[in-house]
């Protein structure tokens, strides 16, 4: 690193921080603002100024007679999440293990997860309604889009998995069977702890991705929306206040998963350090 | 011996890989298949009708339609892809190169990347109160005397999408440039220095052909999230903008399954040539 360190500030390095922190502003401004008007004033609208503050319109999102009642699909997603968490870490981690040792037809699968990651949102919703139709069966929340938030999903824990893999030398392994370990006993004394790091990454990023996910989901909730099908079904035409509130909560809700997701990582490391 | 526990190692992975691949075959390949059957069914203004028919295709291929919401889509993916790399390449190598301390950089990083983990439909619609006729950009602008008169073009437009394309993009550009120029040996900047190199040339022909992988692997994600986006355009480009996935997802919403079958599976071969074609150029899975 010493020869960067030393670089020395040029008018370029400015222009490079000024870019930076600009994104920032960029990036997270929009959403602080729409945290503030949150907090609009009972008789304020979607824009300032701000008639005052009141949490009028979080107590809104709570009422069964908004149009928007956004408590079950609430519910609805963060149950999908779930479960498409647990889904994606299971079936990527498990993949991850036959990648490692290479496999015929390892390259065919690469670019299958290659191409669920690719393919048009809208391609993957409207084929698994259609597909549903087909077989005289109604799409929901928890069957087709659970299918739909897979596709998402899985290439990115599959491609995190991968790269743990790459990075994991076999030798661990060998040792753990030289000393007698069983596969079972490899498996879980050995392969788990040191890629749980990645598992949680995985996790997180199963979790994240099926609660916000929309374009997927458009086509195979069926007839109960998950969140973020609300969020845009009532954007626009019956907007209120509520919209921005309910949008302060969720983003909330999901920092709260990313920090849990690094404490968790935070902890595994200091366990790590200590026990060595 | 060693026959039979090869042949367990074969089983063991067979039984590995089988979860993924029933998920894949479930939910990604029966999909297209079905896609391209309805992709040859007749519509006849109500009902989707088994049949055989090519005139999906021929409808396609022929329409001025098709022809104007590609040249819009890729009009607005090519600006969008352009402006994400810049930026992206500007805030990796402020991330790499500027910032010394590895903490400071793996928190700044951090901060570039933890929205990807929020809802992008609410990152979209968080620009509403800002671009509005009385958002807070116009409020700002006539407040100091920019402008008399508020800007009309900021929300509800193709300005609008490309905004929010932006700002829910650019870290699938800089995450992938990070990771690249991270792993770039300092000592070859330094060699090349000491040969005499200047700033821009060490850019030029040292630091941006070892970052190749890295843009390849964001422009595949910038390029397949923009060309297949519909839900930024329907929430901001106020029926300003036409693209394919708009489209598609309108002819959806007419019932006409078969002609948005083949429309989006035309879609997604023209994604994967993209695709394909920057994966030739690179090694990706080396980049893991």
């Amino acid at each position: 690193m010493s020869g960067l360190v030393k670089v020395k500030r040029s008018n370029w390095f400015y222009f490079r921080s000024t870019i930076f922190y600009l994104f920032l502003l960029f990036l997270y401004g929009p959403i602080a603002v729409m945290t503030v008007l949150s907090f609009q004033g009972e008789t304020g609208g979607l824009t300032f100024p701000m008639r005052g503050a009141s949490l009028h319109w979080f107590a809104d999102v709570f009422n069964p007679s908004y149009i928007g009642d956004f408590r079950w699909p609430w519910g609805r997603s963060v149950i999908l999440a779930l479960i498409i968490m647990v889904l994606t870490m299971v079936i990527s981690f498990l993949a991850g293990l036959a990648f490692r040792k290479g496999f015929r037809g390892n390259v065919v699968f690469f670019y299958l997860v290659v191409a669920s990651l690719i393919a048009p949102s809208i391609l993957i919703s409207l084929g698994i309604g259609r597909m549903f139709t087909s077989l005289d069966m109604q799409s929901a929340w928890w069957s087709g889009a659970l299918g739909a938030h897979l596709t998402w999903t899985l290439p990115f824990g599959v491609l995190i998995m991968l790269a743990i893999f790459s990075r994991f030398d076999p030798r661990t392994e060998e040792a753990a069977r030289d000393l007698g370990a069983t596969t079972w006993q490899t498996l879980k004394s050995v392969i788990i702890p040191i890629t749980l790091p990645g598992l949680v990454g995985v996790a997180l990023f199963g979790f994240t991705l099926s609660y916000d996910e929309f374009a997927r989901t458009s086509q195979v909730s069926g007839e109960h929306n998950t969140l973020p099908l609300e969020l845009v079904s009532v954007t626009g035409t019956a907007s209120t206040p509520s919209l921005y509130a309910i949008g302060t909560m969720t983003t909330i809700f999901s920092l709260l998963v990313i920090g849990l997701s690094f404490v968790t990582l935070y902890v595994i490391q200091r366990r790590r350090a200590g026990g060595a | 011996m060693t026959q039979l526990t090869d042949r367990l190692q074969r089983y063991s992975t067979a039984l590995q890989m089988t979860p993924l691949g029933i998920a894949l075959l479930l939910f990604l390949i029966g999909p297209i298949i079905v896609i391209l059957i309805t992709s040859f069914y007749k519509f006849n203004g109500f009902l989707t009708i088994p049949d055989v028919t090519v005139k999906n295709y021929v409808k396609l291929f022929t329409s001025g339609l098709t022809l104007d919401n590609y040249l819009e889509t890729i009009r607005i993916a090519a600006i969008v892809w352009i402006v994400t790399a810049v930026l992206g390449f500007i805030i990796a190598y402020y991330l790499v190169f500027d910032v010394i301390s590895l903490r400071a950089k793996m928190l700044l990083f951090l901060l570039c990347v933890v929205p990807f983990w929020t809802s992008g439909v609410i990152r979209m619609i968080a620009w509403i109160p800002f671009l509005g006729k009385e958002g807070v950009i116009n409020r700002v602008f006539m407040s100091i005397g920019i402008k008399d008169e508020p800007l009309e073009f900021l929300l509800f437009s193709e300005f609008a999408v490309i905004l929010s394309y932006v700002h829910v993009f650019t870290l699938f550009m800089v995450a992938p440039l990070f990771n690249t120029m991270a792993r770039i040996d300092p000592s070859l900047i330094e060699a090349a220095r000491d040969n005499g190199a200047k700033g821009w040339q060490i850019l030029l022909h040292v630091i941006i052909p070892l970052c190749k992988p890295g843009i390849a692997i964001g422009t595949i994600f910038v390029l397949s999230l923009t060309l297949s986006d519909f839900t930024a355009v329907r929430l901001l480009s106020g029926a300003n903008v036409g693209t394919v996935a708009l489209s598609i997802s309108n002819q959806i919403g007419s019932y006409n399954f078969a002609y948005s079958s083949a429309n989006s599976l035309f879609l997604l071969i023209v994604l994967l040539l993209i695709v394909g074609g920057i994966m030739r150029l690179v090694d990706v899975r080396k980049q893991l």
